[in-house]
């Protein structure tokens, strides 16, 4: 089996690494480049534990081949916090108790912030649509959503770094 | 765990047509991949060559033509379906299928063709595209042909296609005057697969009498179903509950549902009932206006 050359950007950093093209993106994440943030759950497009943003969509990066991730910006959640500061949304889920176990976190957060890079206004109803792809047994959703909530209504603005 | 494969990016069509002639016998294509990498993972499907399309930009289209209906490419994700304009005011039933087809993540990276090709009876764009009429066609290194989708799905996880051919547009016509369709699914978790999932399409005649009628049922049995019975009993008929109801009651005797982990057969075949009513009821209304 031939290793092929993957290019891609991981949280601003480029990359290129040679790959059996079998692998999963979720492998190049946390095996080849370290980010052990990103989660493996379910490995079936269950979960969203392994929520990862490409191109400034969300998807699961156990089931997409990394191979199909050639020249993509990737954002896990380990390049949302900016030079030791956490991203508002990191920071509203500590406030409002959205992390328990912290399985799904990583994930959620990723989710959590393509909903609203997309939508910075959404309702309740989008918020919960928006997180529908994440699993979490810990928090019963509502301290997500109220985090995400808080985030959309501007309470953490002056703490934004741009 | 994966068994490893041969990895093959085509540039373009003409390409992933060249290579699929050639591997036809140890190939499978990939496009998104959100359901072929499960069997894969599963060990279920072992493959000699992959054949990546997923970047194929010339099959990424949706269009629209008050001739030609809609046409959309088979790499174009569902997530463009759903957020497109001109499929929310031409075909609505499309892109509330496609709100409730599993979750943001997979729509963002899973495709139309991938979807229809994959063939999993469970699959939620099949029944409604049946139920709107539309055709699928495919290519070869021979060239192209279009069917019914009806037509497309022979079992179980197989398809008309042949070994060397691929998915390259789903074709919509544009719907008659006064047409409404309606689809649902029995889950337990929004974003699952349908336990049963059930399409209708209705077109009245000016005094408002049904002239046209489909009923589409979904994980009802190896294939896509259409229930020609029920269809047929509508024909002529005035908007009434009663014949909803039956109409319902023989979707369900029609059906060849199975029973697994979710539901039973028995089960299946009430839902499908209840979901074929309900479905003609809300379709006849839409047509109505």
């Amino acid at each position: 089996m031939e290793k092929k050359l993957l290019r891609l950007t991981v949280n601003g950093q480029e990359y290129e690494i040679y790959i059996n093209p079998k692998t999963l993106l979720v492998e190049v994440i946390r095996d080849y480049l370290g980010f052990t943030g990103t989660k493996r759950g379910c490995d079936t497009v269950s979960c969203g534990a392994c929520t990862v943003i490409i191109n400034g969509m969300s998807v699961k990066s156990c089931s997409v081949l990394a191979m199909q991730a050639e020249g993509a910006k990737i954002t896990t959640v380990e390049g949302l916090e900016d030079k030791g500061k956490l991203h508002p949304i990191q920071k509203a889920f500590l406030d409002h108790g959205a992390y328990q176990c912290g399985f799904c976190a990583p994930g959620m957060l990723m989710s959590a912030k393509a909903l609203l890079d997309e939508n910075p206004n959404p309702t309740t109803w989008e918020i919960r649509e928006g997180i529908e792809g994440n699993i979490c047994r810990c928090t019963g959703y509502n301290s997500i959503v109220r985090a995400v909530e808080a985030v959309a209504k501007g309470n953490y603005r002056e703490e934004h770094h741009e | 765990m994966i068994h490893d494969f041969t990895y093959l990016k085509p540039d373009s069509v003409k390409e992933a047509l060249t290579m699929l002639s050639e591997h036809k016998d140890e190939c499978k294509v990939i496009c998104g991949g959100q359901s072929l990498l499960i069997v894969m993972r599963q060990g279920l499907l072992v493959t000699d060559y992959l054949i990546d399309i997923k970047r194929l930009k010339e099959l990424d289209y949706i269009t629209f033509d008050k001739k030609a209906g809609l046409k959309i490419g088979a790499t174009t994700t569902h997530r463009a379906i759903e957020k497109s304009d001109v499929v929310a005011k031409h075909y609505p039933v499309l892109v509330a299928m496609e709100g409730k087809l599993a979750s943001i993540q997979v729509r963002n990276w899973g495709t139309f063709g991938g979807n229809l090709a994959h063939a999993d009876p469970a699959g939620d764009p099949a029944p409604v595209l049946i139920a709107l009429k539309a055709n699928i066609k495919m290519g070869g290194m021979n060239g192209e042909r279009v069917m019914p989708l009806e037509d497309f799905f022979v079992d179980y996880f197989e398809t008309a296609l042949n070994k060397d051919e691929l998915v390259l547009e789903v074709q919509v016509p544009v719907p008659e005057p006064k047409t409404g369709a309606a689809y649902q699914k029995f889950n337990l978790l929004e974003s699952d697969m349908g336990v049963v999932a059930v399409a209708a399409s209705v077109t009245l005649n000016g005094n408002g009498k049904c002239k046209d009628a489909r009923i589409v049922l979904g994980n009802a049995g190896s294939t896509p179903k259409r229930v020609k019975r029920a269809e047929e009993l509508l024909i002529g008929k005035k908007y009434d509950e009663a014949l909803f109801a039956e109409a319902g009651k023989i979707a369900s005797e029609d059906s060849e549902p199975v029973a697994d982990i979710h539901a039973s057969e028995e089960h299946r075949r009430h839902l499908l009932g209840v979901l074929t009513k309900r479905m003609l009821k809300k379709a006849w209304e839409k047509a109505r206006g």
